[in-house]
């Protein structure tokens, strides 16, 4: 599947929708389209993103590393970012890199908007603080 | 390795290549038919992880030749062999992933390639000189690898 990005705006927060593969060869593309968010955010409002990776087929250490820099720019600006996914691939990598304790993972979209980061699923194995602190 | 098979492929050091290298690794895994999809999955970002590695090595040395792989299957495992003409790097030099509380933690975008590469094979071979880098995965043909979080 053509790696591909759809943004869009739900309950104040940024929803970008990625489909594909995400390697070092699209990773340069997810990037920008992360920046790209971010930056027209600022400086008005704090960037709020959810990822929605429900449509990943592929995702290694390089789209791991996007995500961990997206996550550290938010956060940076005061802001907060959430990802969405269910498949149990994509959950195992996040546990073993542990990127799982650091951002707060949702089962929909609809719960990551909606839901306070506190109240985020078990899975994430998250004291909402812990995330925040960082 | 007993009545194996074995195939070699040299592909461009260009990212758009690492696809068509996950497509080889499915391929091969397909022929044994006792390894779970788990396996399967697992190994395909291993090999990627290699290939990245050896994309990037090429591009920091400015080398235009090729990245060449060998697969061998056998009845016991599957082997893939990414070689590079890199400039090498020192393996036991690796910085160990931050706690996830660990403010450094967030400024660790790369480096999980190798981390990566050790939970999710089998077997791993890390060769590295000034001439290259040779780097060894294999997943063995009936066991159920576990997935390492802590």
């Amino acid at each position: 599947m053509d790696f591909n990005v759809v943004v869009a705006s739900q309950n104040g927060w940024e929803v970008l929708s990625i489909s594909g593969e995400i390697d070092m060869a699209t990773a340069p593309q997810f990037r920008k389209q992360l920046l790209d968010t971010i930056n027209a955010s600022l400086p008005t409002i704090t960037p709020k993103l959810v990822l929605n990776l429900t449509s990943v087929d592929f995702i290694d250490s390089t789209g791991l590393g996007v995500l961990l820099g997206a996550t550290k720019r938010v956060r940076g600006a005061g802001g907060d970012i959430r990802l969405v996914q269910n498949n149990p691939r994509l959950a195992e990598l996040l546990a073993m890199t542990r990127l799982d304790q650091i951002i707060d993972v949702f089962a929909s979209v609809a719960e990551a908007t909606e839901g306070a980061a506190a109240d985020a699923p078990s899975n994430t194995n998250s004291d909402a603080s812990t995330g925040n602190d960082l | 390795m007993n009545n194996s098979s074995s195939f070699d492929i040299e592909i461009p050091a260009r990212a758009k290549y690492l696809s068509l290298v996950r497509s080889l690794v499915e391929e091969a895994a397909e022929t044994k038919t006792s390894l779970s999809r788990t396996q399967v999955e697992d190994f395909k970002v291993a090999v990627s992880e290699a290939t990245t590695n050896a994309i990037e090595a090429h591009a920091r040395a400015s080398s235009d030749e090729t990245i060449k792989i060998r697969c061998t299957v056998d009845s016991e495992r599957v082997e893939f062999r990414i070689a590079d003409k890199g400039c090498g790097f020192y393996p036991d030099q690796i910085q160990p992933l931050p706690e996830p509380d660990d403010p450094d933690r967030l400024t660790f975008e790369r480096g999980l390639g190798i981390y990566l590469m050790k939970v999710l094979a089998d077997e791993v071979e890390i060769q590295s000189n000034k001439n290259g880098t040779e780097v060894t995965l294999v997943i063995q043909v009936g066991k159920s690898n576990t997935a390492v979080t802590e």
